[in-house]
């Protein structure tokens, strides 16, 4: 082992339940978001946005809105050259993929209530506001296709002149892949001798609702283009800035200041970040757009919007010989950054931790005359697992054994890690029977069944459901290769820096772009650690592209997983670098150092020189080496090998009111594997803010159109989110199988909530009224579907 | 989220807010609290040009005795009539609704007054004064009349209120000894009821003498379960009294059907709530 290898004897931080740095300004608000943000002479947009899902645009009368007080210019698409730039989509997920042009500002014919026609400026944001009221625009309406079941039909066509609704189909087949059997032989083989179960499940669209609305400023005035905005991905969105405006990118600095939220809703090169971009350019001031919360519900991204059909073949004890997939998914009216991709990962995602012979994924995508969808919280993920994990409840109660003997029949063994699934991923660690016979205890699993039968038997109107759901997931995103494997347009590495000040303060800059995280916290615990420096003399800064020159920005649960790793091998190059200073000042030959207690040290004496002396002695530069470098400060980019797989078991038990339908959740239990764990307050947070969002599309959320492509749940009213009065305690433990692809042995947690709660919670629902013969509640379980079903269930009985 | 421009005038007597109402008019509206007036002016719903502010009129805040009755300020804030001595003992249900308004911050500024001018049929203090035979005091130009609950609610967000009049309070006859409940339906708990019901009643010796049953949210304005009523009062409060009462909710009353519930899944709702309202009173 060398000396580099070598970690802080006393490892203090890791492991430490710190307070989050970032707490004090985020929850107060007394921070730089961005539309805090007011520079001399800035104006302020307001967006004429289209009633219609689908209209051809006659006509647009701007001179009322233009003799509006305050008003500096109203613009419509007309009015800019190809410098506006377009909006791209990164992940063409096949060759022949149909993808629409996406023009920032509708031209002639608009394709989604919502869309943006025409721009007005002024010197305030109310006098934006009222002149965009006074703008008219003539419409002549166009049949619109809002739904996938009509999409897919192509009778109404979304753009037609694509001649068609489909835009991608993407394929993957165990047999083709030569990674498995033939699905189409394992199901006609199952259905002579086994058990074939077929379903067709839906992914009701959800609304990503960050806390923070999108907000954009861009000041012309400086050498540079500076543009804030609340992202995630100020580096990928620098990009895409100049890759269509034609600004070259060393003249563009982009800044995500503090970002209140996105969950992939700020995954995005916006139209309103390009017009932002473009108007202030052309007025040559500085310009700020701050969406309203009607227009973020209906025109920032929407997440999920599939329809899953499935087949899954069996024998008769339960052990699966197939799954075929057939998908449906929604793209919007345009394809969105990532938003053909999005369903892709689900690809690899259906046979979640089970052993399948054979396995067939098909995923169409489909355009329609609705607001575009891209990654929300899990992203394709939480789709399969709700998936698998609802027709492993229903092979078990096709067998007539439990659902947790049935997943323990078809998972993979402790002992069979690394184990390469029939979906061509190695699963690197893990351990189910562990996390699942924690998660047993700590639930009462064999208490809650007895009085599950006993309200069977008593016919009581409240009766009891378990819900189960062994999830894994694919984060840490993303190996470049396989990356590039899948066609999408970057790559996943990331980039880190240490950086050491004279006084022996330690600057982290990280390419991660936090958006509520704790990157802060987290990343400061990680090298306190790692250079023997206290928490409080760790500063990380992130998200501007001039100060964070490279990186991926935060998604898709990889900044820890991949930033963090990128983050230790820059420390320990700080480490490499200082050791022969240390030698050199300690008087000691370079062999006889080691790093221990935080300290390099010369082998057995008390003589040893801190990190921070070290860096005193460097700025001096007094007595350094000969042909050493007056510098500390080291760089590393971390591109992974594999993708992160935590796991876990979790446990719901749901009560379901007979008599109206309400569902009300009594006990969540869940025993979370993600390897090492750095501060667990973090992790507990990002866990319980998981758990709650996708119990939220189980019972709650729904993004809904009526017929002719409106929004109906465009307010907090209709669109249910939670709050904390609606959720029960959750308990939460971990098991640890640690990472073999990091070496801090860690996993991603920002997802792992999410994608694990959603089936838990309608299984439990399903489970408790599947003595009545009801076999599916589609999302969300509201208490009117779930009394209907009763319903005719009891009338049909 | 910006409204468009309007005037603001903010009196602090009755007699210079119908003033103001008297030379604005219909170009005015009055904000008692903002609960609602605020999303529909942000939301751009409506546009008034003068708004005019009943929030420092003190008079109208706070609850008073009046003998055989209690009077409920129009300016009283829902965080206020939740915990008022006086209503908790003679209107009892009408804290139980209250303390179910919406959420705390909600409650904090919404007022009484306000919310039963606003008349939205999935207000949860409709039903309560017009279960308990509240009077609405309406003070105008010619001075003040009174009218009962059975006339103030008109129609869908409709009063008896004229153009130059205002709600200044609302007189609950007392009914002291009443035991309550409010049983309010909802998916998420700041939500608007998908149909509630308020239960008030009085029992001596196991006989139901006063029954008084509000429904939420079952048409367009708040109802009263009279057939429920009179299929309680002069019963033994047996379980199966209660359960025959309630299965007459439904009578008569015509809810909405939006996306939370259609129309017959109220109706079939409504049943079960009375019946659990019931119960809950009746101390179950």
């Amino acid at each position: 082992m060398t000396a580099v290898d070598a970690r802080p004897e006393q490892t203090n931080e890791i492991g430490r339940d710190r307070r989050r740095k970032e707490d004090a300004r985020l929850i107060t608000g007394r921070t730089r978001w961005t539309d805090n943000i007011n520079l001399p002479g800035m104006l302020h947009l307001a967006m004429v946005r289209s009633p219609f899902a689908h209209a051809r645009i006659t006509g647009i009368d701007t001179s009322a809105a233009e003799d509006s007080e305050g008003v500096v210019t109203v613009l419509a698409a007309k009015d800019f050259d190809e410098s506006l730039g377009v909006c791209i989509n990164a992940w063409p997920i096949t060759p022949d993929q149909k993808t629409p042009a996406h023009p920032p500002i509708a031209i002639d014919r608009v394709t989604f209530a919502g869309e943006i026609v025409a721009i007005v400026a002024a010197r305030s944001a109310a006098a934006a506001r009222d002149a965009a009221e006074l703008v008219e625009v003539d419409y002549e309406e166009l049949p619109a296709v809002v739904s996938l079941e009509e999409a897919v039909k192509d009778e109404v066509l979304a753009h037609p002149d694509l001649g068609t609704n489909k835009s991608a189909l993407w394929v993957f087949d165990s047999a083709q892949a030569g990674t498995g059997g033939n699905v189409d032989e394992a199901i006609a083989s199952a259905k002579s001798d086994g058990i074939v179960i077929e379903r067709t499940y839906r992914q009701q669209r959800l609304i990503p609702a960050f806390m923070e609305p999108r907000s954009v400023v861009c000041d012309p005035t400086g050498e540079q283009i500076t543009v804030w905005s609340a992202t995630q991905i100020p580096h990928i969105l620098r990009f895409a800035f100049a890759a269509t405006t034609g600004v070259p990118e060393s003249k563009i600095r982009v800044i995500a200041p503090d970002v209140g939220g996105g969950f992939g809703g700020k995954l995005q090169q916006t139209p309103e970040e390009m017009i932002v971009f473009a108007m202030a350019r052309r007025l040559g001031k500085p310009v700020k757009y701050t969406e309203t919360r009607s227009e973020s519900l209906l025109s920032a991204h929407h997440g999920r919007d599939q329809i899953q059909k499935l087949t899954l073949s069996a024998t008769k004890d339960g052990q699966v010989t197939g799954l075929k997939v057939e998908l449906d998914a929604n793209l919007g009216a345009y394809v969105a950054i990532v938003g053909g991709g999005v369903p892709v990962l689900g690809a690899f995602m259906f046979n979640a931790i089970y052993k399948f012979p054979a396995y067939q994924f098909n995923c169409q995508t489909v355009l329609t005359n609705t607001t575009w969808t891209d990654a929300y919280r899990g992203a394709g993920r939480p789709e399969a697992t709700y998936a698998i994990e609802r027709l492993m409840d229903e092979l078990a109660a096709e067998v007539g054994v439990d659902p947790l003997e049935i997943r323990e029949k078809n998972w993979i063994k402790h002992e069979e890690f690394p184990f390469t699934t029939i979906a061509g991923l190695t699963y690197d660690s893990g351990n189910y029977e562990a996390a699942t016979a924690k998660a047993k205890e700590m639930f009462g699993y064999d208490a809650l069944r007895a009085e599950q039968a006993e309200r069977r038997a008593n016919n009581d109107p409240v009766q009891l459901g378990i819900g189960i759901s062994t999830f894994t997931e694919m984060c840490g995103l993303a190996p470049s290769r396989v990356l590039g494997s899948l066609d999408y347009g970057a790559g996943g590495w990331e980039h880190a820096q240490v950086r050491l000040t004279p006084t022996g303060k330690v600057e982290v800059i990280t390419g991660a772009s936090a958006h509520g995280q704790g990157h802060e916290t987290a990343f400061s615990q990680i090298v306190a650690d790692r250079l023997g420096v206290p928490f409080e003399d760790v500063e990380v800064l992130h998200g501007d592209t001039q100060i964070a020159a490279k990186g991926y920005d935060t998604y898709g649960s990889r900044s820890l997983v991949v930033g963090g790793e990128a983050l230790v091998r820059a420390a320990d190059k700080v480490l490499e670098k200082a050791k022969p200073i240390a030698a050199h000042l300690l008087e000691a030959s370079v062999d006889d150092m080691e790093f221990t207690g935080g300290r390099w040290t010369v082998r057995g004496t008390d003589q040893g020189m801190s990190i921070g002396e070290l860096s005193t002695a460097v700025f001096a530069a007094h007595n350094l080496p000969d042909g050493v470098e007056a510098n500390l400060d080291s760089e590393a980019t971390f591109d992974p090998e594999n993708f992160n797989f935590p796991h876990g078991t979790h446990l719901c038990a749901m009560e379901v009111d007979t008599e109206t339908g309400q569902v009300k959740m009594r006990k969540y239990v869940c025993c979370d594997d993600i390897g090492n764990i750095i501060n667990p307050l973090i992790v507990a947070g990002q866990v319980h803010g998981g758990l709650v969002q996708g119990i939220a599309q189980a019972l709650w959320e729904d993004a809904v159109y009526d017929d002719a492509g409106t929004l109906v749940s465009g307010s907090f009213v209709d669109y249910l989110l939670p709050t904390a009065a609606d959720t029960i305690s959750f308990e939460i433990d971990h098991t640890t199988s640690p990472a073999t692809t990091n070496t801090l042995g860690t996993k991603g947690v920002g997802e792992a909530g999410t994608i694990a709660s959603t089936p838990a919670v309608v299984n439990a629902v399903v489970d408790a009224i599947r003595p009545l013969g009801i076999n599916d509640i589609e999302m969300p379980c509201t208490p009117e579907r779930v009394w209907r079903a009763i319903n005719s269930a009891q009338k049909g009985a | 989220m910006i409204p468009a421009s309007f005037d603001y005038v903010a009196p602090t007597t009755v007699e210079e807010a119908l003033a103001a109402l008297a030379q604005y008019g219909d170009e005015a509206k009055i904000i008692a609290g903002g609960q609602s007036l605020l999303p529909v002016l942000r939301m751009r719903l409506n546009a008034p040009e003068w708004v005019i502010d009943l929030g420092r009129i003190d008079s109208l805040k706070g609850v008073r005795d009046e003998g055989a009755s209690i009077l409920i300020g129009a300016m009283t804030r829902h965080c206020d009539v939740a915990t008022d001595p006086l209503v908790a003992e003679h209107a009892t249900l009408v804290a139980r609704a209250t303390a179910t308004v919406a959420d705390e911050q909600v409650r904090h500024r919404g007022t009484f007054g306000g919310a039963l001018a606003h008349a939205d049929p999935a207000g949860d203090l409709g039903a309560p004064a017009l279960a308990l035979d509240a009077e609405f005091v309406i003070a105008g130009p010619a001075g003040e009349r009174v009218v009962p609950g059975s006339e103030f609610f008109q129609g869908l967000f409709e009063t008896a209120v004229s153009e130059d009049e205002l709600l200044v309070g609302v007189r609950i006859p007392k009914h002291t000894g009443w035991t309550a409940h409010y049983e309010k339906f909802v998916r998420v708990a700041h939500q608007w009821p998908i149909c509630a019901v308020g239960a008030t009643l009085k029992v001596s010796g196991g006989v139901i003498e006063g029954a008084a049953i509000g429904l939420t949210n079952m048409g367009a304005t708040p109802l009263r379960a009279a057939g429920v009523e009179a299929a309680l009062v002069g019963q033994q409060a047996t379980e199966e009294v209660v359960r025959n009462a309630a299965a007459l909710a439904a009578d008569g009353a015509e809810p909405p059907s939006d996306l939370n519930g259609d129309a017959d899944y109220r109706r079939h709702l409504v049943m079960v709530l009375t019946r659990r309202a019931i119960t809950k009173a009746l101390g179950g």
